[in-house]
């Protein structure tokens, strides 16, 4: 922090600087990612350092409208999103929310996504943390996303059911992460940092019958 | 695996789940006063009924709260699902208070055969929310 603060015309080399640096929990899987995808079947990518904020705040206390009026909103109950713009605010229980904005809103980079958090909350009860290192982003699409996820999430996600613009916090291959439907066919997956190798591995193995020439 | 309905998510596998133990035992009031027996009591001694049984779970992957539940210790079914704090609801108000330990209950001995006498059997299924439903 001491090197981003050290002067304010340094700012944005030393971004690049700090971008450069960092080595996202799923890169050793790149190359396999890019592999094990097939375009117009299924495709599996890290979106590296998306910032992510923990907020917990009572619903409809001051500090709760406070902190929707710099999101965009709350989401009111299970599977909701909330928010606008690229600024988006999962559903995790009845007064705990996670905030999903572009990396580039990270503090560490000049964005002032979580400064004006933490000062829509003042000080009251609540929370505004910093979890974008907590876990990491897997984009999975394609039209056979949904039958790779099936093998190891036991939600409904059939579209009459789960529709797109939801997410659960639930688990995946044994292993508790987020599920986000973003579009039709395409899925934001949350795994925590030390699971993102085996969850990237598992789904690579999920997707290998979709994603390979067809034996005759 | 049994299908729990959590009272914030609808229902979801019980591995999302974790078991919090029997419901309804109170801290002593002075545990001061109590002997190494009473306390003893308090910390280990625990029902263990064939029949309804009340527990607390925690929806640990998911919304992280408690919730109690009635749950059938022989069919597993689960009668009722319903807030920490409150009553049990297949209790009277008036009868079964729930004071001192556990073991020391009316209802300690409750067996299968009473199970017909639970009253409320109904699930909050209007608050499984959309895409949550198996």
């Amino acid at each position: 922090m001491a090197e981003t603060a050290a002067s304010p015309t340094s700012a944005k080399p030393n971004a690049e600087k700090n971008l450069a640096a960092r080595v996202s929990p799923a890169r050793q899987l790149a190359d396999e990612f890019a592999a094990g995808s097939l375009a117009g079947t299924v495709e599996i990518s890290e979106v590296p350092f998306l910032t992510m904020v923990g907020l917990r705040a009572l619903a409809g206390s001051a500090a709760a409208e406070r902190l929707a009026g710099v999101t965009g909103g709350l989401p009111a109950g299970s599977g909701a999103v909330a928010g606008h713009g690229e600024v988006s605010v999962l559903w995790l229980g009845p007064a705990e929310f996670l905030v999903v904005a572009p990396t580039e809103a990270h503090e560490s980079l000049g964005g002032d996504l979580i400064p004006a958090l933490r000062d829509a909350l003042g000080g009251d009860a609540g929370q505004v943390v910093d979890l974008s290192a907590n876990r990491t982003t897997f984009e999975l699409t394609g039209p056979r996303a949904r039958a790779v996820l099936e093998k190891g999430c036991s939600l409904d996600l059939h579209p009459r059911v789960f529709k797109a613009g939801t997410a659960f916090s639930t688990e995946i291959a044994n292993i508790p992460a987020i599920l986000w439907k973003t579009g039709d066919e395409s899925f934001r997956i949350f795994p925590r940092a030390s699971f993102a190798e085996f969850l990237g591995r598992w789904l690579l193995d999920a997707m290998r019958e979709y994603a390979s020439p067809e034996v005759p | 695996m049994l299908l729990i309905p959590c009272p914030n998510c609808g229902p979801r596998d019980e591995t999302e789940f974790h078991y919090g133990g029997q419901a309804h035992v109170p801290y002593p009031e002075n545990p001061n006063e109590l002997t190494d027996t009473e306390w003893s009591r308090y910390l280990f001694y625990r029902e263990n009924p064939k029949g309804i049984f009340a527990e607390r779970w925690v929806h640990s992957t998911g919304c992280r709260q408690w919730f109690n539940m009635l749950r059938d210790t022989v069919s597993y079914d689960i009668k009722s699902v319903y807030p920490m704090g409150s009553k049990r609801p297949d209790r009277s108000p008036d009868g079964a208070p729930e004071s001192g330990t556990a073991s020391t209950g009316p209802d300690s001995t409750t067996t299968g055969s009473a199970a017909p006498s639970t009253s409320s059997t109904s699930f909050p299924s209007t608050t499984a929310p959309e895409g949550a439903t198996k």
